[in-house]
């Protein structure tokens, strides 16, 4: 027998997976399928995601030349949960109709999950922000008509706490405005959001929705505690698209950990790491 | 009836864009017209979702709106 060396077997660290609505997620990246070049880019950077559920939106057929590529070509759907979203809606009405429409498109392909819908109300074409009024409203409607609402919001922590008491599955806090790339803008109120919907109820699923512009965003959103990261303008949008999808798979990895690790508090001066004792005087 | 509302009843609006009522006068008439018979859509006529094992059935009239809708990539 051959000295060498010896062999190490790396075992991820134990935790248990994103749990939303009582459906385990493998990853806790969900990544938007907008903006891509080519649907076959679209497709490499979501297997180099490590991504399990995607969001696709709800629009208007084409009624010429209808017959070209549809998304779902590229999809595969035994392996990706869809998660439609209501992107574009500025009232509650629209956003319940548009999600009523993704529920039967869902239906119609044979989905086992097709009450699933990313809500949004939007209140302002610039920033894309959210309209919580529109929002909660909306949220009681689809949660009535037995939906699986993820909701996307403001960070704002008592909004939150009110969608989730509304029946919401997940409360989807903005790091910053939709596609900005600003990263974690106000990671005071994201704590607060976290303090608030985990009181009492630690596995409830948080996700910073919209807003990472690069890797260490959606480490800093993990770092804080946050269940995941939705996220789509920076992979697609990213000089090499596919590269960026495996750099968030691994921030989204790095920042998990380091939040269940526990980091070290901040100080104000230096504390060595090697001993005093034994210093050569 | 009028001839206005008369030409009106042969009317549809499917996706914000008035077509001819077809002569089967069906929703999956309307579909087959589109091209999309068999292809992933979702629709809804004035508002309603009408699913799609009663596309056959669903009779149309003039004015009626309808919308067919499909995934596209988005966030």
């Amino acid at each position: 027998m051959t000295e060498g060396a010896p062999q190490r077997t790396v075992v991820a660290p134990a935790d248990a997976p994103l749990c939303v609505a009582a459906v385990q997620l493998m990853s806790r990246l969900v990544v938007g399928t907008g903006k891509y070049a080519t649907y076959a880019e679209m497709a490499r950077c979501l297997e180099a995601s490590g991504t399990d559920c995607v969001t696709v939106a709800v629009r208007r057929e084409r009624l010429v030349n209808a017959a070209g590529e549809n998304i779902l070509d590229h999809l595969d759907v035994s392996r990706y949960r869809l998660l439609p979203n209501t992107a574009g809606c500025y009232s509650a009405d629209d956003a319940v109709r548009v999600a009523r429409l993704g529920r039967e498109l869902l239906r119609d392909m044979g989905s086992k999950s097709a009450d699933w819908v990313k809500l949004e109300v939007l209140g302002d074409r610039r920033t894309l922000l959210p309209d919580p009024v529109g929002t909660l409203v909306a949220t009681e409607r689809l949660v009535a008509d037995g939906f699986t609402v993820l909701v996307y919001t403001s960070d704002d922590p008592v909004i939150a706490r009110r969608l989730k008491e509304l029946g919401a599955a997940s409360v989807m806090p903005a790091g910053s405005p939709i596609g900005s790339g600003q990263g974690i803008l106000n990671a005071n109120n994201l704590r607060l959001c976290l303090e608030y919907l985990k009181d009492g109820d630690p596995g409830y699923p948080v996700i910073v929705d919209a807003g990472v512009g690069t890797a260490s965003d959606v480490a800093e959103a993990m770092e804080l505690g946050v269940d995941g990261v939705l996220l789509n303008t920076a992979i697609a949008q990213a000089a090499d698209p596919e590269r960026m999808a495996r750099a968030m798979r691994d921030a989204c990895a790095a920042g998990r950990n380091a939040f269940l690790a526990g980091r070290i508090p901040r100080r104000r001066y230096a504390s060595a790491s090697s001993p005093d004792d034994g210093r050569v005087t | 009836m009028s001839s206005h509302a008369a030409a009106a009843a042969r009317w549809i609006t499917v996706n914000g864009l008035d077509r001819p009522l077809p002569e089967a006068g069906s929703l999956a008439a309307v579909l087959d017209e589109a091209g999309l018979s068999g292809r992933p859509v979702a629709v809804e006529v004035d508002g309603a979702v009408v699913s799609r094992e009663r596309f056959g059935e669903r009779s149309l009239r003039g004015g009626e709106r309808i919308e067919i809708v499909t995934f596209v990539g988005g966030g």
